[in-house]
């Protein structure tokens, strides 16, 4: 049997979207070191459960790494203190007797408070709308090798296309700029020969986006590659940038 | 071209109008600190080479409006970056801390606003006390100049001037150790190796850039003037 330890949380609790909300206090006697951060905090709900209180709300899906689902700024850091690691798959081993963990929602003026620590990321699926994908026949499946690739090109696109849009980047930047995010898609499509005919388009149209829905400027702070579930660089974002420059240049309106 | 302009005003453009003029105020100091070190040179030389520069008439109105309008914008992007800053997230984290790794949110970047703004105020304050100051007449090769360099050689006799020189070039080279890579980043350098190197040699040229301007007013604070550096 492992160890179980204690921790102390203090968690962000908010009734709902525009109400006020507040750091709360609550200590588990019953943590264990191979628990995920989302374990412990099941753990916590059931006690909360049991003793007729509210559930804490966080948001949450495949609970192994790919879904960008979950989201929570612990101790100050989007997805907590180890790299390369969204909250699901952050255990509990990496904590010892006694810590004290502050847990708060992502924050920015364009991912509202829903409920406690769930935020409503929907902005970064209106920069997808805007311009992130590539215009195809549908209908029976093309002749896969009709349209060569090469390796070198096609590898550095699926580093880019492994974005998985949780929002870190937005998070954890200052500024609360989604350029990692926006950059991470447009690197990944403009990439390729079946991404070249929209890449102006998309990429004026996909920027415009993003500073439409009131995310921040970037300041080359860098913090959003350090925090990056699957560590996007911000190479990602001097592509945005030069992409767009040369579709202005070039007099490509949105 | 209405779409430039519209591009400038976009989030990627005015990054690339504040790393360009940010550039440009780097050429333009490294100009200056070539010119006021001629207070080291022989006796006339840096009258000489101020005399020169205000005999270049509207060449120089040019190079001055350029740099204006560079600093202005420069200075307009960087206030309304921090402006955004505050109004994109409108409730703040009780508790935040860099990841470390690959972040370059050091205490340099994190005070750019300051730093420039303080570079801001100083500006006003040097040209009212070097550019627009009255200054005595001398004769140099027979004709009447500003005897600049006695108002130097006073001015930095004064503890207020000398350390508050001192002290504000110290937050230049703080704003550079950021500002040298990462204009270049917006320039839309990628982040690898060679960044790397970029910027060590940014930290080097903030370094060298501030120990180059502080040296003077130091210099001449703590020899009084009399320093064997410098010939009468
Ligand atoms: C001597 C004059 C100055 C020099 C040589 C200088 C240089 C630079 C450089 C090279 C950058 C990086 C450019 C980029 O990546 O966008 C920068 C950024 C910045 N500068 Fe200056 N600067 C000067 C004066 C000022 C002034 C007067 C302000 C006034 C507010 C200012 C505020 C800023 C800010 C806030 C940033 C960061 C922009 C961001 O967050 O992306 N600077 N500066
Ligand atoms: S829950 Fe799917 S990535 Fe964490």
């Amino acid at each position: 049997m492992a160890d179980t330890f204690t921790i102390h949380l203090k968690i962000w609790r908010q009734a709902g979207p525009d109400q006020p909300g507040k750091l709360v206090d609550y200590t588990l006697d019953n943590v264990n070191e191979h628990m995920s951060f989302l374990e412990m905090l099941d753990v916590l709900n059931e006690q909360l459960v049991a003793e007729g209180k509210e559930p804490v709300e966080f948001d949450y899906d495949c609970r192994e790494g790919i879904c960008g689902s979950c989201n929570l700024m612990i101790n100050g850091q989007a997805h907590g203190p180890k790299a390369l690691t969204c909250t699901c798959q952050l255990h509990m081993r990496n904590y010892s007797d006694g810590d004290t963990i502050v847990v708060e929602p992502f924050r920015a003026r364009a991912f509202p408070v829903i409920k406690d620590l769930v935020v409503d990321r929907s902005a970064l699926d209106r920069i997808i709308q805007a311009g992130g994908y590539i215009s195809v026949k549908t209908g029976s499946a093309p002749e896969a090798n009709s349209i060569p690739v090469d390796k070198a090109v096609s590898d550095k696109a699926f580093d880019y296309a492994t974005c998985i849009g949780c929002g870190a980047c937005v998070a954890a930047c200052p500024n609360s700029s989604a350029s990692l995010f926006t950059g991470a898609k447009l690197a990944h499509l403009n990439r390729f020969p079946q991404g070249e005919p929209e890449r102006r388009k998309r990429t004026v149209a996909m920027v415009e986006q993003m500073d439409a829905e009131g995310f921040g400027d970037c300041s080359n702070f860098a913090e959003c590659e350090a925090v990056c579930p699957v560590g996007i660089s911000i190479s990602a974002i001097a592509e945005m940038r030069r992409d767009y420059m040369k579709a202005l240049v070039a007099g490509e309106e949105a | 071209m209405p779409s430039l302009l519209k591009a400038l005003q976009s989030q990627v453009g005015r990054k690339i109008l504040s790393s360009i003029t940010g550039i440009g105020l780097i050429i333009f100091l490294i100009g200056h600190l070539a010119g006021n070190l001629t207070l080291f040179g022989e006796a006339n030389a840096f009258n000489a080479y101020t005399f020169n520069l205000e005999s270049l008439g509207w060449i120089l109105y040019i190079i001055e409006f350029v740099l204006v309008l560079g600093f202005i914008l420069h200075a307009y992007v960087g206030i309304s970056i921090w402006w955004r800053r505050r109004k994109n997230r409108p409730e703040g984290y009780e508790k935040y801390e860099s990841k470390g790794g690959p972040s370059h949110m050091t205490w340099s970047s994190k005070s750019m606003i300051f730093t420039g703004i303080v570079l801001l105020v100083f500006l006003v304050i040097h040209l009212d006390s070097f550019k627009f100051a009255d200054t005595e007449m001398t004769t140099l090769n027979g004709e009447q100049v500003r005897d600049l360099k006695a108002l130097v050689m006073e001015k930095f006799q004064t503890p207020l001037y000398a350390f508050g020189y001192t002290f504000v070039m110290i937050l230049l080279g703080l704003h550079l150790r950021h500002g040298f890579w990462s204009a270049f980043t917006s320039l839309t350098m990628r982040h690898n190796k060679l960044s790397g190197i970029v910027y060590t040699i940014g930290v080097v040229f903030a370094i060298l850039l501030a120990i180059g301007f502080i040296f003077i007013p130091l210099y001449i604070y703590f020899t009084g003037g009399q320093g064997a550096l410098i010939s009468y």
